[in-house]
């Protein structure tokens, strides 16, 4: 057993270390890189995609960070990286204090009973085969806990997640999506984890039923004390049931904050776009609204921009003069506070909070 | 008013009807009986304005325009009107609805990867919409082609036009569709989820090029798409659909700010809000969409509705006007026996803000819903001599 | 005038609906894995027809054979003799009865096929299986072994094989068939491994800490068969093909056992001397045999298909 490390603290972090205690999960420095090969006879290595480029932040027990970004961010990869899903290229994930990215595979296997993860496509995630009873119970059975009250406990899975137990022995085809995706969650929940990571958990579902499957995931999280990494693009989702954002872009995270605080004074240029980017279903306030457009396609992660990723599209970039240019150009923003706090951090050398709701 | 066939277009005033639709119907045979996935769907489109459709899954709101367009399979049963300036559109030869497509009416479909053949240059593919219904010379056609491309905001629309779809991203490729779309100045586009696959920066740019387009052209729209966001911002008047029939239509502030259809409502209370803190809790609408086949009869909407009453499980409400106070033009209608009760209310007065799917057994009693068929079927807790046997009704 | 619902509300805040169970929504029969892949298939009308004409061979081989009068091995008095009321199928050179012949062959060619194809689908699967889950070194390693072994010429191998073993007995046979047609299933199952082992129900059973050997055997496999089903009959028919070539070439079941290849190898030379029931009654029974498993590989690859769901607009 890796005996805990210190967790440097990071900027971003939702408070004074000594009020909030240690993060239940820190994330320290994750790269994850994809290899580009060439092809031919003997393949040689001759790119990368840079899926994650030094990613850093702290889940704290009990709160739901949102993990938001738009496609190509590294979001997902993140969430992967964290369960050691996908195996991370450099850094640390620090779970109370152990490293998982070095961890025997043994213990992991154990370890893997507190960090679950829910997935975001509702008829992907269950194996059509089995029925619903047997894909609750397998986490169970996989860890020696199933025993003799297993049923029961499945039984009580269900019900704490809203289905009927006695439709049980159904297969999963048989429930709609928004019933797909609670079994998921029961799934999830049946090893009593500490930490759940959720990747897009209901971008796939009709928005009358989103709200049911937010309402229990809110409900859960009171009850059993769980804490959440919340992976999701869609920011009215995020912003109704997260703590903390953390926005993503081209694998760096370009600011962090309370949930509140970020979307009514955001300082990053790219989360002011981000949100000037979503229809409001309000029609007056969404035609009095000005958008912030951006120009031009998002670069390829196999070869970001150099200094800040994010000024080949930055509509600030417009404004600045050549000097300030070039420091974008070279120097890579580090996401320091800026003038609201080091709970609020932003990677912009040039940060200004601009209100675009 | 209107003329048939010319290839000229006669001018049409601000309160002609550029597109109507009248008692659609679509049916499809499959294993399990007949879908039906349309039920009677009517509307009309003025010149320059924007319909909105809105619905979620199963609702049937792109069948109806794959109706519209004649682009559904020939299995399909479809039945009702469509009238384009006056002219009948179903029924028409392929061959007839060929000359409509693409001229008056232009379709933009969801995925752009999909709609672009990847073989031909953009600037071909613009240039054959614009021949296909224009007798001019090649190079006419690539200025044009070149217009189109500006008009939809794309950069170095000179250079772009000799390249290959595969060289555009998402959001440029489906603005090229609607290029492609707006080549032949249509009377009215119908653009089915333009923006769901893409990025939310993207489907800003794509929806500010779409409104250009449409601005420039004077075409109206029929634009469908599940969020409520997007309509809200782009949409003069919203048709609300739910099982294949629509339920609700107004202008977009009276469907906004004072909806009448329980369904309605409960949509907009179950969005969580991007502008607003401190949020309570979500109103979802427990239960799912029916399915379209073997539909019991009675509003479809019953067992989901929190005002239901007998009269919804035995009779279909029709959509009818509703009182006045609205902000709309053209009334607003809505297909609720009970739409007074609706109005001024609050999603949290008439929806749970539960966290329940309403599978779970609860004080009503055992409700099977989804299989056991074969079953008694159990009341909820309501007065005995309500409606009998749920085996009759059907 | 209707009450306002709201007087019956509840503590939770819920109006209570007079009416409208939720029973109203699902008015699709529930059907069970097993009866929807049943009714795809019973849909298939080729198929099911093969069915029926596939176990009355079967039946005819196996139970009608030793039923009736006359043994493969009898020499009767007749030579020569074309189908009559004794001899339905006729009679060869020798006298034997050529109806018992033909079911005694194919007795045998079954055998050997469903030997062949149950043999070839397990070895296939597993190897085919591991190489897909593991990928990487393990899986290019076998899957060049596996491309090695399909470039042997199966009838070449199989005679000469078939040669040096020509006392061991059918199973010989059997084997020699089997361990060259084992690659094919494994080139599939390795395919169809790869795709799946992409599903997020499979990231999930290793989120779960599950172990590779579960994930396989218990989320991977299981999804696969309805392909697998598929090849096994498509090798059913591929294994009678190649035996009754090997018969053919007189490497395959020797006398006096029979083979329906065997039959029809002996035959040549009837044709041409007139005795043309010698050469067509096994043709009609090979031919039977290979469509029918074919029109029910059909029908199940159709049945398997899992796109199709619960019917929903």
């Amino acid at each position: 057993m890796s005996t805990p490390t210190d967790i440097p603290s990071i900027p971003g972090a939702g408070g004074p270390a000594a009020e909030r205690g240690e993060p239940i999960l820190a994330v320290r420095h994750l790269v994850k890189e994809f290899p580009i090969r060439s092809r031919g006879l003997i393949p040689r290595t001759v790119g990368a995609v840079h899926a994650v480029s030094d990613v850093s932040f702290d889940l704290y027990q009990g709160e739901t960070l949102g993990l938001v970004g738009e496609s190509g961010c590294g979001k997902s990869t993140t969430a992967r990286a964290v369960l050691h899903l996908q195996k991370a290229t450099s850094g640390q994930v620090l779970f109370e204090g152990t490293d998982l990215t070095t961890l025997a595979k043994e213990k992991m296997r154990l370890l893997r009973r507190d960090l679950q993860l829910v997935f975001q496509d509702p008829y992907a995630s269950l194996n059509p085969r089995i029925t619903v009873n047997e894909i609750i119970a397998e986490p169970l059975k996989i860890h020696g806990l199933y025993g003799k009250n297993g049923q029961q406990t499945v039984n009580d899975l269900m019900q704490r997640v809203g289905l009927n137990p006695e439709h049980g022995n159904r297969f999963p085809h048989e429930f709609s999506g928004g019933q797909r995706q609670r079994i998921g969650i029961a799934r999830a929940l049946a090893l009593r984890p500490k930490v759940l990571v959720l990747d897009e958990p209901v971008s796939a579902l009709d928005v009358s039923i989103q709200a049911g499957v937010i309402n229990l995931l809110e409900d859960l999280q009171e009850e059993l004390g769980l804490s959440y990494l919340f992976v999701a693009h869609d920011l009215s989702v995020v912003r109704h049931i997260a703590d903390r954002v953390a926005v993503m872009y081209l694998g760096k995270i370009v600011e962090v904050g309370p949930a509140d605080e970020l979307f009514e004074r955001p300082l990053h240029p790219y989360t002011q776009v981000l949100i000037s980017a979503i229809p409001i279903p309000d029609p007056r306030r969404e035609r009095e609204r000005e958008r912030i457009l951006v120009q031009g396609d998002v670069p390829s992660p196999a070869n970001p921009p150099s200094g800040c990723r994010f000024r080949t599209r930055c509509p600030k970039f417009l404004t600045l003069d050549e000097g300030q240019k070039q420091r974008c150009v070279n120097e890579e923003p580090p996401l320091i506070g800026r003038g609201l706090g080091d709970a609020h951090p932003a990677a912009c050398h040039y940060a200004e909070i601009q209100q675009v709701l | 008013m209107s003329t048939i066939d010319s290839g000229e277009s006669a001018t049409l005033t601000a309160t002609d009807t550029v597109l109507s639709v009248e008692n659609l119907a679509v049916d499809f045979p499959s294993g399990d009986g007949v879908v039906h996935a349309v039920r009677g769907v009517s509307y009309e489109l003025r010149p320059g304005e924007v319909l909105g459709i809105v619905g979620e899954s199963g609702s049937g709101k792109s069948v109806t325009s794959m109706a519209v367009m004649g682009l559904l399979p020939k299995t399909a049963g479809i039945s009702g009107s469509v009238k384009f300036r006056g002219r009948e559109l179903l029924g028409l030869t392929d061959k007839e609805m060929t000359r409509v497509r693409g001229k008056k009416i232009a379709m933009i479909f969801q995925d752009p990867m999909t709609s672009l053949n990847p073989v031909y240059k953009i600037g071909y593919q613009l240039a054959e919409a614009v021949l296909a219904h224009h007798d001019i010379s090649k190079e006419q056609a690539r200025k044009r082609a070149v217009e189109l491309l500006e008009m939809v905001n794309i950069p170095q629309p000179d250079k772009r036009v000799d390249q290959f779809p595969h060289e555009f991203s998402g959001g440029m490729r489906q603005r090229v569709v609607i290029a492609i779309a707006m080549a032949n100045d249509p009377d009215v586009i119908i653009a089915d989820e333009p923006t769901t696959a893409l990025d939310v920066t993207v489907q800003a740019q794509v929806l500010e090029s779409l409104r250009a387009a449409q601005r420039e052209t004077g075409a109206a729209m029929v634009l469908i798409t599940h969020d409520l966001g997007v309509v809200a911002g782009q949409a003069d008047r919203v048709l609300v659909m739910y099982a294949g029939k629509p339920v609700e239509i107004g202008s977009v502030e009276d469907i906004y700010y004072n909806p009448r259809m329980p369904y309605t409502l409960g949509l907009l209370g179950s969005l969580p809000r991007l502008d607003k803190r401190d949020q309570s809790r979500l109103t979802p609408i427990q239960g799912s969409p029916p399915s379209l086949v073997n539909l019991p009869p009675g509003c479809p909407f019953t067992p989901r509705c929190p005002l239901a009453q007998e009269v919804c499980q035995t009779t279909e409400p029709e959509l009818e006007q509703v009182a006045a106070g609205g902000f709309g033009l053209r009334g607003h209608m809505s297909a609720c026996h009970f739409k007074e009760l609706v109005a001024q209310r609050d999603p949290a007065d008439l929806f749970a803000a539960t966290a329940q799917d309403a599978d779970l057994p609860d004080v009503f009693g055992k409700n099977d819903r989804v299989l056991e068929r074969d079953q008694e079927p159990t009341g909820r807790q309501v007065a005995e001599d309500d409606f009998g046997s749920d085996e009759e009704d059907r | 005038m209707h009450d306002l619902p709201g007087e019956n509300a509840q503590t939770t805040g819920n109006l209570t609906p007079s009416a409208g169970s939720v029973e109203r929504e699902f008015t699709v029969q529930a059907r069970t894995q097993f009866q929807l892949i049943l009714r795809r298939f019973l849909q298939h009308k080729l198929a099911v027809i093969s069915v029926f004409v596939l176990l009355a061979v079967i039946l005819l081989a196996f139970v009608g054979g030793p039923l009736w009068h006359y043994s493969y091995t009898d020499i009767t008095p007749d030579n020569s003799v074309s189908p009559s009321g004794t001899h339905p199928f006729g009679t060869d050179n020798l006298g034997y009865d050529e109806f018992a012949r033909v079911l005694r062959g194919t007795q045998r060619s079954l055998e050997i096929a469903f030997t062949v194809a149950i043999l070839a689908t397990v070895i296939g699967t597993i190897w085919g299986a591991v190489a897909g889950f593991y990928r990487g070194f393990a899986d290019s390693l076998m899957m060049r072994f596996v491309d090695l072994v399909l470039t042997i010429p199966i009838l070449a191998a199989g005679a000469l094989l078939s040669h040096h073993f020509q006392s061991a007995g059918w199973w010989a046979l059997a084997l020699v068939i089997a361990g060259l047609s084992w690659p094919a299933v494994s080139r599939i199952v390795r395919g169809q491994t790869l795709s799946l082992r992409e599903k997020e129900y499979v990231e999930a059973a290793r989120a779960m800490g599950a172990k590779d050997g579960r994930i396989i055997f218990r989320h991977i496999l299981p999804n696969i068969m309805g392909q697998v089903i598929v090849v096994v009959t498509i090798l059913v028919a591929l294994a009678i093909l190649t035996e009754s070539s090997l018969s053919y070439l007189g490497f395959g079941v020797q006398a006096p056992d029979t083979s329906l290849g065997a039959l029809i190898s002996q035959a040549q030379t009837a044709l041409q001397g007139g005795q043309w029931w010698l050469f067509y009654f096994p043709g009609i029974f090979i031919i039977l045999i290979c469509l029918s498993v074919n029109f029910i590989g059909d029908g199940l690859r159709d049945a398997f298909d899992p796109s199709q769901q619960r019917v929903r607009a």
